[in-house]
């Protein structure tokens, strides 16, 4: 969760604003929201990842199912996917998941009932970045129409993500591969600071005609964890096939929380609808983009000043909350322990825990660690 | 080409697209008797008083949007434990329970349903009363569940089929899954006596079954919490170790908020903790962890004295609204002719009324009156009201002489 350079979690003053809003509106109930979620909620966030000149949108081809996070959009494709996808119940289709992801990806999948949950390579530890050939290579060797979770920016947890040229080479696969690609997108915005360059990726393979799942999170972008905001966005070849799929969504998910709890989607459709909102919440992300970005450069100018040990690039060319630092198991539990900075054992930090008054205890620990540790 | 040219339209859900059907309906006198939700005696959404309240105290503690720990918030799942089991109950007391906070009903339910399908060796058989809630049957089907029947329903005397279900219950093979549901039957409206729950207490104890019990309308059923838990509490007391769902949707009117909880009890706090990690791990790939809204309203009800006082009056007041609409549906019956026997109407209880009405008079009623229920004859009461509660009778009686 992003933190303020107080250390402190931070309630968007939009967001504030909005939930005063609302208190104050006297028409609005506590009423069941329809399945599918609150219909304003779902075009705008659907807007928000395709681009308000999305042609997709434009040819009625796009579908959105208000979901529970990131999380909840994620199992709804899960469940449609395992039911409809690559034949009927076809549990042995291959679900791709990056080398590492999240790690709750592969739960998702396996609780949906996919039985073939294979990883791709992704994180090239040696050069501390992208394996783009191993990734190829899996996308040429997958059984055609398996399926790859991609992260559409800011990957969890290495903070890598492909150059724009690199999707270009990773679409070209897929298309010529028949495979299937679901977006994990959890930081739009959040990332670069850009809502458009943090969606390029996903908005080029709709311009490749693909059709694709986007499981999109408000939760880092909009503050709104806890309230479990997210959009499940459907990219089809016409409204008829959408409209089928989104019929047999709302199946699943009338078994699964029957409709979605309505006070985080009401909170992000009024901003959105509002150009005046909209505004001061873009400025309120790009705060948070820009926090997290001032602290990466300060971090990598720190290190490289000591003259630590190794090449520090990475750092300020990793994008988003999460960091791979490329240290070492050993280093990490002398930073544990000897110096009481907590990170995980594959080396990540997030970012949101570096505060301008602690920049200088982390970098003079990390040289530390690499000059003491090997 | 498309991945989904093969994909079936679904057909629309049944309960909430009356609803849609109703919306599209230009008549000035229509009625929507579909979803079970609570309306005013204007026929509109009733947002209690200690909710705004609620809500107004948690406004101004300006919290943080953190999320909840993936079992929910911990003063929502201990007061929602505590007003199911009761405050001196001997499971709170020992701590030989776990709740976790869940999506509403359903999301409760299918929790449930698949730490059942996981955990629950003996038997994929979930016994659902004839009828139940439309949604009980796919949820425990996707959660990989099988589902049977016991006779509940008597459509000859639109009431309990009492030696049915018994005669049902007492043969279900040993350590099946029986769900019942705690107070005001959905759909029928229909619940035991006190004395015939405990009858079934000790044919279910005898033939071994695990005890689920539903319970979306504690409250609201009577009028009185105690009451309406009774049952619930009865089975633990003969030392039956149920698993329990609740909501808070109907008696809290937190809807779309979606507050429920999922409750297992369990032999001791020992046995609570691994159960309780489990669920976590079921939960964690559904949703990761649940809404906040409803869970703190709930919660600073339940938890501040004058706040549930004042929840305790006014759910009385939607149940004795409901039971009023009932009395009068039934003396405007008698007034229109009817010579059918309509005491049904007011021996059932809660939000829904099995009417007996056949598909085609509810057709009618839909097409000649548009008055909208679901095609089993079941209507919402609490979509009657002093202002329109003639108009159904006349309707009714129309298709029904």
């Amino acid at each position: 969760a992003y933190r303020t350079d107080e250390g402190q979690p931070w309630v968007l003053p939009v967001v504030k604003k909005v939930e005063q809003l609302i208190a104050n509106d006297n028409s609005l109930n506590h009423e069941y929201l329809p399945i599918l979620g609150l219909p304003e909620f779902r075009a705008n966030a659907s807007r928000i990842a395709l681009g308000d000149d999305s042609p997709a949108i434009k040819e009625n081809r796009v579908g959105s199912v208000q979901s529970l996070g990131g999380t909840g959009a994620l199992r709804i494709g899960a469940e449609f996917l395992r039911r409809w996808y690559n034949g009927n119940n076809n549990t042995a289709t291959p679900v791709y998941v990056s080398a590492p992801s999240w790690e709750n990806h592969n739960s998702v999948f396996m609780d949906a009932g996919f039985k073939d949950i294979r990883t791709y390579h992704y994180w090239d530890a040696a050069k501390r970045g992208l394996d783009l050939q191993g990734l190829l290579n899996d996308m040429e060797n997958a059984p055609e129409s398996s399926i790859f979770i991609l992260h559409a920016c800011a990957h969890n947890p290495t903070g890598t993500d492909p150059s724009p040229e690199q999707w270009k080479q990773i679409a070209a696969v897929m298309k010529r591969r028949s495979l299937f690609p679901f977006f994990d997108s959890a930081y739009q915005g959040f990332a670069s600071g850009s809502l458009d360059k943090d969606a390029w990726a996903v908005r080029f393979f709709v311009s490749e005609g693909f059709e694709l799942f986007c499981a999109q999170s408000f939760s880092k972008n909009f503050g709104l964890y806890n309230e479990r905001v997210g959009n499940l966005t459907v990219v089809g070849k016409d409204a008829d096939n959408v409209q089928r799929v989104l019929s047999q969504m709302e199946k699943i998910v009338r078994t699964t929380w029957s409709n979605p709890p309505s006070q985080g989607a009401r909170i992000v459709a009024t901003t959105l609808s509002s150009p005046q909102l909209f505004d001061e919440w873009y400025g309120n992300v790009k705060t948070m983009a820009d926090r997290v970005l001032l602290m990466r450069s300060e971090l990598r100018s720190r290190l490289e000043a000591l003259g630590t040990p190794g090449t520090w690039n990475h750092i300020t060319e990793q994008i988003g909350m999460f960091s791979f630092t490329g240290l070492n198991p050993k280093q990490v539990e002398y930073m544990v322990k000897e110096k009481h900075i907590y990170l995980m054992a594959s080396g990540r930090i997030n970012m949101c825990g570096l505060t301008t008054k602690n920049l200088d205890y982390v970098a003079k620990s990390i040289h530390e660690a690499v000059t003491k540790i090997q | 080409s498309s991945w989904w040219s093969h994909v079936e339209m679904g057909p629309p859900d049944p309960i909430l697209g009356v609803t849609e059907a109703f919306k599209r309906d230009t008549n000035s006198k229509k009625m929507n008797l579909g979803v079970g939700a609570y309306r005013d005696d204007n026929g509109k959404p009733y947002v209690l008083n200690c909710v705004r309240k609620a809500e107004a105290m948690i406004a101004s503690k300006k919290m943080d949007k953190e999320y909840l720990p993936i079992g929910g918030l911990a003063d929502f799942t201990r007061a929602s434990a505590e007003l199911a089991l009761g405050e001196n109950s001997e499971v709170i007391k020992s701590g030989r329970f776990v709740t976790v906070q869940g999506i509403s009903g359903t999301g409760s339910l299918r929790i449930g349903a698949n730490f059942l399908q996981r955990f629950f060796k003996p038997s994929r058989d979930v016994y659902l009363p004839k009828p139940s809630w439309g949604n009980h049957t796919p949820i425990f089907r996707d959660a990989g569940m099988q589902l049977q029947a016991y006779r509940y329903y008597d459509p000859k005397t639109c009431s309990l089929d009492f030696s049915g279900a018994m005669d049902d219950i007492s043969k279900i093979p040993e350590k099946s899954i029986i769900l019942l549901h705690a107070c005001a039957h959905n759909p029928t409206g229909v619940d035991p006596r006190q004395e015939q729950w405990k009858e079934l207490a000790a044919t279910v104890k005898k033939r071994n079954l695990l005890v689920y019990f539903d319970m979306a309308y504690q409250g609201f059923a009577s009028g009185d919490i105690n009451r309406d838990a009774w049952a619930v509490r009865h089975f633990i007391d003969q030392g039956i170790n149920i698993i329990l769902s609740q909501s808070f949707a109907k008696n809290m009117g937190l809807y779309g908020e979606r507050a429920g909880a999922f409750t297992v009890i369990c032999k001791d706090a020992e046995e609570a903790k691994r159960v309780e990690s489990q669920l976590k791990i079921l939960i964690r790939p559904m949703y990761s962890n649940p809404p906040v809204n409803g869970a703190r309203i709930a919660s600073m009800i339940l938890n501040t004295p004058d706040l549930r006082k004042e929840w305790l009056v006014e759910v009385k007041g939607m149940a004795d609204r409901i039971i009023s609409m009932r009395n009068q549906l039934v003396s405007n019956l008698k007034k229109e002719g009817s010579s059918h026997n309509w005491q049904h109407i007011t021996d059932q209880i809660g939000m829904f009324c099995f009417t007996g009405l056949k598909p085609e008079q509810v057709e009618r009623l839909m097409k000649e009156f548009s008055i909208y229920m679901t095609k089993d004859g079941r209507i919402s009461v609490a979509g009657v009201s002093s202002g329109n509660v003639a108009y159904l009778a006349h309707a009714i009686h129309q298709v029904t002489k």
